[in-house]
C-alpha cells in the first residue's frame, strides 16, 4: 500500500514555528513561564489569537517534571478561555502534532495550536528514562539512557556500519551548524571528551536542557493566509517496534523506514533532513533506514546534538523542517521524531513548499 | 528580585507488581538457579520469556529452560556505575543469548576492564547469594571459556511460585517553583499573602502561577491580598488524612482573601467545626516557622453577602 | 470534505477489581483488547493502529507505558499513540481514535484505557511531596466535597440526594459483571448509615480503587459492514478544556463542560437532550455529581438536577437513565474510567448491555471529565448510522 495521506484529504501546512532558547537549566521559570513567550511569539507570527484557534494539542511527560498532571498547569499559559477544544499526549510534540493534522483532516479544526515542553534540568535525566523500561526484567536493574545507546553504538561498530572516528565527525558537524541556530544549547567546536559508557564519549550524546516549542498547523486556504511559503504536510506517519532490546536487531529502524515509506519519503528525494537523534550513532541507524544519501542536508539546526529538550525535541524538528520551507531554503524535508529506547518508535513528516 | 527557590523533590515508591504466568515461572526459575525461555509457536525460543510474541502477538505460555552460559551480542562499557545498577565498580552492559535461546537478555557483566570484553565473549550467569525471584537474582554474568553448560529440562512448573515482585523506585528532582510563586513563597515568610494581578482581565490570583490562566498574558503587579477573607465553601473532614497531624474533624475550606480574584484552601480553627458556615469572615492564624498560616479563625465580623463571594471558586 | 463515519464494533472490558493479582500490566490490558477483538471477530492483522490511554504514569511507575505495551497490543509495526487528559483520558482516548477513522487515516483502531491501581497508591500519586506548596489537607474527598456542599446551596437540593444516587449505581452495578463493586445486601439505609467522611459526602458515595481496563474496536462503514454484531455509530463527539484554577470558575457547573455538551449535540442533531437522549453514561466519581452533571449536560434546568434523581428518573427503568453498568461509584480504574462511560453508552445502543440494558435504547451519551473540573470529553452514539 502507497496511501500516505487519505485520498479526500485536505492540505495542511505548518505555518509558524517558534522554540525558546534551550539552556542547561530553567530553574529560574515555572514551566508555564517557559513556554508562555514560545506560545505568544508563534500566535504573533500569524497574527492568531487564542480564540481563534480551532484545536490545542500538546506534549510533554509527568516523570520529566517530578509531579503527576504537571501538563494541566502548562495550559494556564495558552489563555483556554473561553473554554477550547484541546487535548494532550505523554508523548513527543511530534505527536501531538499528529493528533492535531488528524483532526485537521477531519475538517473539525481549520488552525491548531500544538506545543511541547520538556525540563530535563531537575531529575536525574539518565536514571529517569529508565523508567520508560520493561518494569519487571529490565527497569530494576536502571540502565540508563546513555548505557542503552552505547550498546546499540557497538552493534553499529561491529557490524562495520561505523567507527568511532565516523560518529566524532557527526557530533561536530552537528555542533559546527548550529553556530548559525540562536537557539542551540552546544554550538561550536565541542571536543569528543572521554567516554561516558563506551564506545560513546560526552559529544556522542546530546546535552541536557530544558526548552519548549510551539507550532501552528493550518488547512487549505487558511495556511496561505496567514504565511507566505507554508510548509506543505504531504504525509505523516509514526511506528513502534518490539519493546525488548534484545528482540530487535540495534542497527536498523523498519519501524522509522515503516514511517517514511507510509509518509512518502520516498516517492521523491528530500533536499533536507531533519533527524531526532540524540546520540551519533543513531544518525548512522536512520540515515540507513531513511535512504538518506549525502546529497540530503541533514540537520542543518544542529539537531539534538546541539540541543535536546526531551519531549520538544522532536517537535523541533519538524518545526525546523519547515521553517527552512518557510524561508526558501529548502523544497521538500523530511522531518524525524523518535521516543523510547535505542528508537523503538518512530514519527516521519513530509514537507513541502509551494514551487519557487 | 529576589533569588528564585529551589529545593530537593523524592519521588520514592515501593511498587507492588503482580507478575502473570510467564513472568512468574521466569523469576521463580532464576531463584532456583533455572533460566527459563518462551517458545513461539514458529520455534523460536525468547529468553527472557515475555507473554505476547514480538512478532506475531499471540499469546505464548510454552516454557523451556535454556543454559546459563550465553554469548555476549553487544556490550558498552560502564566507566562509572550509578545508584541502583547491577555493580558498584566499572562493568560492561551485556545483551547475552543464552545457548538455547534465539533472543538477548540484558544485564551487566563483571569484567576487568574494557579490553577484557568483545562481541561474540562467552559469558555465563553469576547468581546471587540471595534470590527472591526477580531479575536482580542474577548478580551478573562473568566471563565463561567452558562448554556450554546443558539445560536439565524443568518443566517451569515450581513449588511456591513467586506471583510479584515489589519495585522500589527513587527519584531526586530538585524542584523550583519560578519566578511568580518564589515571589508569593518569599512574602509569605513575612506574613503577607501577595498575588499577582493579570494586565488584562485585572483579576487578582493568589497563589501567582506566572500566567493569567484565563488571559494567558504574564501576571506581574504584586498585589497585597487579606489578611481577612471569606469562607466560600468548604467540607467536614472526619477521617485523618495520612502524615497529617489534625485531629478530626475539622474543616477544610476555600477562603477568598479580601482583593483576591480566587479562593484558596485552609482549615478552619476557633469555632466548632459544626458552626462553620459559607460566607463565615475569617483571618489567618500564624504559628512560628510554619510557612503557611496554621488555619484560619473568624474575625467576629458580619457574615458577608451570598451575593459577594458565590463567584470566587 | 465529509467524515467518514466511525462505528464501535467490539468492546471488551476487564472485570474490575481491587487488585488484579493475577496478571501484569500487559496481562490486564491484553485481556480488555482480547474480548473487544473476540466481540468484533476480528484478529491482532485487522487492526492498523492502537491509541491507548490512562492517568498519571506515576500510578503505575512507569513511564510512557505504552513503549513497554506495544507487544501486548499487538502495535509492533503499527502506529501507537498515547493520550493523557487526566479524569477524562478514557473518553478522550476514544476521540482521538475515532478522528484517525472520521479523517480515513486508518481503518480500524484498537483504543484501549487502563489503570493498575494497586500497582501503587493513587493518593501516593496525587499528592508527591512538591516543596513549598501547602500539602493536601483533606484527601481526595476533600477536593471535590466544598463543591458539593455550593451546589446544595445553590439549588436547595436535600441532603438526601447523594445516597438515592449511591443507592442507584451500586443497585446496577449488581446486574453488571464486570462492576468492581457488587454489594448484594446494599440498601438506602446503609447507604445514608455509612460514615460521613468528607462532609457532605459519605462512604458508600465515594468511588472505589480499581484495576481494570476497556478496551474498543472502532471502524470506518467497510468495517462496520462486516460487523457480527450491530455496531454503535458515533453522531457527535467532542472534547473541551478550561484553565484549572481561575476567578470566575463556576466548580459545580463549569462553562467547558457545557460547551462540550454543546458541541456534541449539535453534531448530533439534539434538540432536547431530555427527550432525544435514551440512556447516559456519566463520570459520577462522587454521588453528588449527578445532580451537578444533569445541568451542566441540558438535561434539566440550573438547580433542578436533583429534582430528576429525587423522582427516580435516572433508575434503570425511568425515563432518563443514568448510569445503568453502576457508574464511576461501582468502579473506577480511573485512567479507564472514562472509556468504561463511552463503551457502556455504546453497549446499550447495540443492545449489548445484558441485565443492565435499556430497552430500546437509540441514543446514549458517554461523558468523562477530569483535573480541577476543567477537561470534559463525550461523545454520544447511536443505534443507526449518523445522517450525512
Amino acid at each position: 500500500m502507497t496511501r500516505h495521506a487519505p485520498a479526500t484529504a485536505r492540505d495542511i501546512a505548518v505555518v509558524a514555528f517558534a522554540q525558546t532558547d534551550h539552556r542547561r537549566t530553567s530553574d529560574d521559570l515555572s514551566e508555564v513561564e517557559m513556554l508562555m513567550p514560545v506560545l505568544h511569539e508563534v500566535l504573533d507570527l500569524t497574527g492568531l489569537r487564542t480564540a481563534d484557534i480551532g484545536f490545542t494539542c500538546s506534549g510533554s511527560s509527568d516523570y520529566l517534571a517530578g509531579r503527576a498532571f504537571s501538563f494541566t498547569l502548562a495550559l494556564d499559559g495558552v489563555g483556554a478561555w473561553p473554554p477550547i477544544s484541546e487535548s494532550h499526549v505523554e508523548m513527543d510534540g511530534a505527536w501531538a502534532l499528529y493528533e492535531a493534522w488528524t483532526k485537521l483532516l477531519t475538517g473539525d479544526a481549520d488552525t491548531a495550536l500544538v506545543y511541547a515542553y520538556g525540563k530535563s534540568s531537575p531529575g536525574p535525566l539518565r536514571d529517569v528514562l529508565t523508567r520508560q523500561l520493561d518494569p519487571y526484567y529490565v527497569a530494576p536493574l536502571w540502565p540508563d539512557s546513555v548505557a542503552l545507546a552505547a550498546l546499540q553504538a557497538q552493534a553499529l561498530i561491529d557490524a562495520g556500519d561505523t567507527d568511532e572516528s565516523a560518529l566524532a565527525a557527526i557530533a561536530a558537524r552537528s555542533r559546527s551548524d548550529a553556530t548559525a541556530n540562536p537557539h542551540a544549547q552546544l554550538r561550536g567546536p565541542v571536543p569528543q571528551g572521554a567516554p561516558l559508557v563506551r564506545p560513546l564519549r560526552t559529544g556522542d550524546c546530546p546535552p541536557i536542557g530544558d526548552g519548549a516549542a510551539a507550532v501552528i498547523l493550518a488547512a487549505g486556504e487558511r495556511a496561505r493566509e496567514l504565511c507566505a511559503r507554508p510548509a506543505w504536510i504531504r504525509g505523516v506517519d509514526h511506528r513502534i517496534e518490539a519493546h525488548s532490546l534484545g528482540v530487535r536487531d540495534l542497527t536498523d529502524s523498519p519501524s522509522a523506514r515503516l514511517a517514511a515509506e507510509r509518509a512518502g519519503a520516498f516517492e521523491r528525494p528530500v533536499d533536507t533532513a531533519e533527524l531526532h537523534a540524540p546520540f551519533t550513532s543513531q544518525e548512522v541507524v536512520l540515515r540507513k533506514a531513511l535512504r538518506l544519501d549525502d546529497a540530503v542536508r541533514v540537520n542543518p539546526s544542529g539537531g539534538a546534538l546541539a540541543a535536546n529538550p526531551v519531549m520538544a525535541a522532536g517537535l523541533v524538528r519538524i518545526g525546523e523542517a519547515a521553517a527552512r520551507i518557510h524561508r526558501g531554503d529548502s523544497d521538500r524535508a523530511l522531518a524525524h521524531a523518535t521516543s523510547g529506547p535505542c528508537l523503538q518508535q518512530n514519527l516521519v513528516a513530509v514537507l513541502e513548499g509551494d514551487p519557487r | 528580585m529576589p533569588e528564585v527557590l529551589k529545593a530537593p523533590l523524592v519521588v520514592e515508591f515501593p511498587f507492588t507488581r503482580s507478575l502473570g504466568p510467564v513472568q512468574s515461572a521466569f523469576l521463580t526459575g532464576l531463584r532456583e538457579r533455572v533460566v527459563l525461555g518462551v517458545k513461539t509457536r514458529d520455534g523460536r525460543t525468547l529468553v527472557p520469556p515475555v507473554e505476547y510474541d514480538p512478532v506475531t502477538a499471540e499469546e505464548i505460555r510454552d516454557l523451556v529452560e535454556v543454559a546459563p552460559t550465553g554469548t555476549v551480542t553487544t556490550w558498552a562499557w560502564n566507566h562509572e556505575p550509578r545508584r541502583d545498577q547491577p555493580l558498584d565498580t566499572p562493568f560492561a552492559w551485556v545483551l547475552v543469548r543464552l545457548d538455547g535461546a534465539d533472543t538477548a537478555l540484558l544485564h551487566a557483566l563483571d569484567a576487568p576492564g574494557p579490553d577484557s570484553v568483545h562481541t561474540g565473549m562467552r559469558v555465563r550467569v553469576r547468581w546471587a547469594q540471595e534470590r527472591a525471584g526477580a531479575i536482580t537474582d542474577i548478580a551478573c554474568f562473568e566471563p565463561y571459556d567452558g562448554e556450554p553448560a546443558e539445560p536439565a529440562g524443568h518443566s517451569g512448573e515450581f513449588d511456591d511460585a513467586v506471583t510479584g515482585i515489589v519495585a522500589a523506585a527513587r527519584l531526586d528532582y530538585t524542584y523550583s517553583p519560578g519566578r511568580a510563586q518564589s515571589a508569593y513563597i518569599n512574602a509569605l515568610s513575612d506574613r503577607r499573602t501577595v498575588g499577582e494581578r493579570c494586565p488584562s482581565c485585572r483579576k487578582v490570583y493568589v497563589p501567582p502561577r506566572g500566567a493569567c490562566p484565563t488571559c494567558g498574558v504574564a501576571t506581574s503587579e504584586q498585589v497585597e491580598v487579606g489578611p481577612g477573607g471569606t469562607v466560600t465553601t468548604f467540607c467536614v473532614v472526619n477521617i485523618k488524612a495520612k502524615n497529617l497531624d489534625i485531629e478530626v474533624p475539622y474543616v477544610y475550606a476555600h477562603i477568598a482573601l479580601d482583593g483576591a480574584g480566587l479562593a484558596l484552601h485552609g482549615r478552619i480553627g476557633g469555632i466548632p467545626y459544626d458552626q462553620v458556615r459559607m460566607g463565615l469572615r475569617v483571618e489567618p492564624v500564624w504559628t512560628e516557622g510554619a510557612r503557611y498560616p496554621d488555619h484560619y479563625r473568624p474575625t467576629g465580623e458580619p457574615d458577608a453577602d451570598y451575593d459577594t463571594y458565590k463567584e470566587l471558586p | 470534505m465529509s467524515k467518514e463515519p466511525v462505528a464501535v464494533v467490539g468492546i471488551g472490558q476487564t472485570k474490575h477489581v481491587s487488585a488484579r493479582r493475577d496478571v501484569s500490566i500487559a496481562g490486564l490490558v491484553r485481556e480488555a483488547a482480547r474480548r473487544a477483538l473476540d466481540d468484533a471477530e476480528l484478529t491482532w492483522a485487522d487492526v492498523d493502529a492502537v491509541v491507548i490511554g490512562k492517568a498519571p504514569d506515576f500510578f503505575e511507575g512507569v513511564m510512557m507505558p505504552e513503549l513497554y505495551l506495544a507487544d501486548a497490543l499487538g502495535a509492533v509495526g503499527k502506529p501507537m499513540l498515547r493520550v493523557h487528559t487526566a479524569g477524562s483520558v478514557g473518553g478522550s482516548t476514544a476521540l482521538v481514535a475515532a478522528s484517525l477513522v472520521a479523517a480515513r487515516v486508518h481503518g480500524t483502531v484498537l483504543t484501549l484505557a487502563f489503570e493498575k491501581q494497586s500497582e501503587s497508591n493513587a493518593m501516593w500519586g496525587l499528592s508527591l511531596p512538591i516543596p513549598f506548596q501547602q500539602p493536601l489537607l483533606a484527601g481526595a474527598g476533600g477536593f471535590f466535597a466544598p463543591h458539593v456542599r455550593a451546589y446544595m446551596r445553590r439549588s436547595g437540593a436535600p441532603d438526601t440526594i447523594g445516597s438515592l444516587v449511591a443507592y442507584k449505581d451500586r443497585r446496577n452495578a449488581l446486574k453488571n459483571p464486570y462492576a468492581h463493586l457488587h454489594e448484594h445486601d446494599i440498601t438506602l439505609e446503609k447507604v445514608q448509615a455509612s460514615p460521613m467522611l468528607w462532609d457532605p459526602i459519605r462512604y458508600s458515595e465515594t468511588c472505589p480503587s480499581s484495576d481494570g481496563a476497556c478496551a474498543m474496536i472502532l471502524t470506518d462503514r467497510a468495517g462496520a459492514a462486516r460487523s457480527p454484531r450491530p455496531p454503535a455509530w458515533m453522531h457527535g463527539g467532542a472534547m473541551r478544556s478550561e484553565p484549572t484554577l481561575f476567578a470566575g470558575k463556576d466548580a459545580v457547573s463549569p462553562q467547558a463542560g457545557k460547551d462540550c455538551a454543546a458541541d456534541v449535540y449539535r453534531q448530533a442533531g439534539i434538540s432536547d437532550p431530555r427527550r432525544d437522549i435514551d440512556a447516559v453514561e456519566m463520570y459520577v466519581p462522587f454521588s453528588w455529581y449527578e445532580p451537578m452533571w444533569l445541568e451542566n449536560l441540558g438535561f434539566a434546568a440550573e438547580g433542578e438536577g436533583w429534582k430528576l434523581t429525587e423522582a427516580g428518573a435516572t433508575e434503570l427503568d425511568g425515563d432518563l437513565p443514568v448510569n445503568m453498568s453502576g457508574g464511576v461509584l461501582s468502579t473506577n480504574p480511573i485512567g479507564a474510567s472514562g472509556m468504561i462511560r463511552f463503551a457502556e453508552a455504546a453497549l446499550q445502543v447495540r443492545g449489548q448491555a445484558g441485565e443492565h440494558q435499556v430497552d430500546g435504547a437509540r441514543r446514549a451519551l458517554g461523558h468523562a471529565y477530569g483535573g480541577g473540573s476543567q477537561f470534559f470529553s463525550m461523545w454520544l452514539v447511536g443505534a443507526a448510522p449518523p445522517q450525512t
